[in-house]
């Protein structure tokens, strides 16, 4: 049987389908028209409403597939390696996309050695080469200073992650769209497990900025750490992390986990915000690299512009309840 | 018990050039440390050592790659492991994760007798974080991967904190099997004065790919499934845009302006 169709691997929480789910849908979307096959989405987990699924078909999969047990509630390697080894073994897809999520990233490679293929890791770009039809593959290299493309011409399926927030999840297409759901209660054999889940503890502040896709970060402009919650509202409204420069640490407002730049932390997210940040070469070594960088300064000779898209000359005091405001009425339904 | 911890040599600074030909990494001409990320693996591992009876317990650092990756093998030894594997053959050149892990899981089963895998998350040039549950596919072992703490090591079980995104989980994993370890899990120590003497005299064992018995069609770039396809510069040319916004009206355009930027670039 020839390898077909692209495939992404959906996840669940709790039975409920998540948001990278759809955002997956939306690079398999493009791969799969541009192949001119079905996209196929596949999802592992116990009790999976039925909403969820049909969600996937409305927002542009053409095929779900649902591998039930009360043992695949939670993500353990050894049961979801077996039962999506079986899955692409009966319908021998030709492209399998997932999140780099730490499913993802544990999953892929774990079954990429197991089924004998390649796998590129936080894919941001993903697209079908013309003449073979092969997925090409692009992924930052080498902190981000070089993009490298990377195919996997001889082995099938070609797997690859892709960053979470990379892309918009896919929106409903049609309501009750037609597709096919499949409902598999996953092969006994396939489950046993040499790793117990034994519990699990909800993270206080969820916003690491390392991993968050949007990043506001606050510099010295701010003046005092009770002057915070002026630009923790524009984070909030935005869904970001808070960061910050280094003078706004040593000077105690805020933590040092905070921190970007040389000596603290390195944050490439989708959008950076910088408000009242000067500039300063170390500070830019932690943040240059965001995809999208929107600058907030008095001072219109700050260094900070020089990195900016786009960029406001005046006082962050006045000039950020504005844009919060503004932002969180475009949010309104 | 026998801990194993695979390491990796890469160049220190992030100014590394790339052979435009093969798209693989030039490592001539740069200083080689060990990967960060595998400190904390290595610290993970002393650890667990010296939380067994004196001399139950031996930690052993494999790495592949070119002759002079001996000194990431030393450094490590300096910081108290017992002893260090080299891997290191032509053939082995230009491996993506899947003949990289290949490689090692080979070593791996050649020492016989493992306990425990410890890896770091992912080596800080590469970036896929991809080899250490690959070792675990080779090998047929569980792998708890983005460990962030080590609760206790018990009857063939050890006790572990996964770092998911929206929290810390805890497995029970049974013996033998492979841990991928993030910062979290220690503070890694500084080799010391004595440590770095005998590491400087300890004989190595490198082993190549007829010690290891593999077939050339699975090593090195022959090896890969993947192929690098080309390299490029991302192109980083940005002109700020400057809003100068002074007073209310000025101010509101400007945060007009921006919002609809932020939609332009579909970040709201």
């Amino acid at each position: 049987m020839k390898h077909n169709g692209v495939w992404i691997l959906a996840e669940q929480n709790g039975g409920i389908v998540q948001r990278i789910s759809h955002e997956l849908i939306t690079r398999g979307r493009k791969l799969a028209d541009k192949l001119g096959c079905d996209l196929t989405a596949m999802i592992l987990g116990s009790q999976i409403g039925n909403d969820g699924l049909q969600g996937l078909l409305d927002r542009g999969a053409d095929r779900v597939i649902a591998m039930q047990a009360p043992q695949l509630e939670f993500f353990l390697i050894e049961p979801y390696a077996k039962c999506m080894m079986k899955l692409l073994e009966d319908y021998r897809p030709e492209i399998l996309i997932a999140g780099a999520t730490t499913t993802g990233r544990t999953l892929l490679p774990y079954v990429a050695v197991k089924v004998h293929t390649g796998l590129t890791a936080d894919c941001t770009v993903l697209d079908i080469e013309d003449e073979t039809g092969n997925l090409l593959q692009t992924r930052p290299a080498i902190g981000g200073n070089i993009l490298a493309t990377i195919k996997t011409p001889n082995h099938r399926p070609q797997m690859a992650t892709v960053r979470p927030r990379s892309t918009q999840p896919a929106t409903v297409i049609e309501q009750n769209r037609a597709g096919e759901i499949i409902r598999l209660d996953a092969p006994p054999e396939l489950l046993t497990s040499k790793i117990k889940r034994t519990g699990f503890t909800p993270l206080e502040d969820s916003h690491n900025i390392e991993d968050a896709d949007v990043v506001v970060a606050v510099g010295r402009g701010i003046k005092k750490a009770d002057n915070l919650p002026v630009v923790q509202k524009l984070a909030d409204s935005l869904d970001a992390a808070l960061g910050a420069s280094r003078d706004v640490i040593d000077r105690g407002w805020m933590s040092y986990p905070h921190q970007i730049g040389l000596s603290g932390k390195t944050v490439t997210p989708k959008l950076y915000v910088g408000v009242g940040v000067s500039g300063a070469i170390q500070h830019l070594a932690g943040m240059q690299t965001a995809e999208n960088i929107v600058v907030i300064n008095n001072d219109p000779d700050a260094q900070l512009f020089r990195v900016a898209d786009i960029g406001i000359v005046g006082d962050l005091f006045e000039i950020v309840p504005v844009l919060t405001q503004k932002i969180n009425e475009r949010k309104k339904p | 018990m026998r801990i194993i911890v695979p390491i990796k040599q890469v160049p220190e600074t992030s100014a590394v050039r790339m052979d435009e030909k093969t798209g693989t990494m030039i490592r001539d001409g740069v200083e080689a440390i060990v990967n960060p990320l595998d400190l904390y693996a290595i610290e993970a591992a002393l650890l667990l050592k010296a939380s067994q009876p004196e001399g139950q317990c031996e930690v052993i650092a494999v790495s592949m790659g070119p002759p002079k990756a001996q000194s990431a093998i030393r450094e490590a030894m300096s910081m108290g492991f017992d002893s260090g594997v080299l891997l290191s053959d032509k053939k082995f050149a230009g491996a993506d994760t899947w003949a990289t892990s290949y490689v090692l899981a080979a070593a791996i089963k050649k020492l016989g007798d493992v306990d425990l895998i410890i890896c770091g998350e992912r080596a800080t040039d590469g970036d896929t974080g991809q080899v250490g549950p690959g070792i675990a596919a080779w090998l047929d072992l569980p792998v708890g991967s983005y460990v962030g703490k080590i609760d206790g090591l018990t009857d063939g079980r050890i006790n572990v904190q996964r770092l998911l995104e929206d929290g810390h989980e805890g497995l029970e994993v049974q013996l033998p099997a492979v841990l991928t370890v993030v910062k979290e899990v220690a503070d890694p120590r500084l080799p010391t004065l004595r440590g770095k003497q005998r590491a400087r005299k300890a004989e190595l064992t490198t082993w190549n790919a007829d010690d290891l018995n593999l077939p050339d069609e699975n090593l090195g770039l022959n090896g890969s499934p993947t192929r690098v396809v080309k390299i490029f510069r991302p192109s980083v040319t940005r002109e700020c845009e400057k809003l100068i916004a002074t007073d209310d009206q000025s101010i509101n355009t400007a945060a007009d302006r921006v919002l609809e930027f932020l939609q332009e670039r579909e970040l709201v």
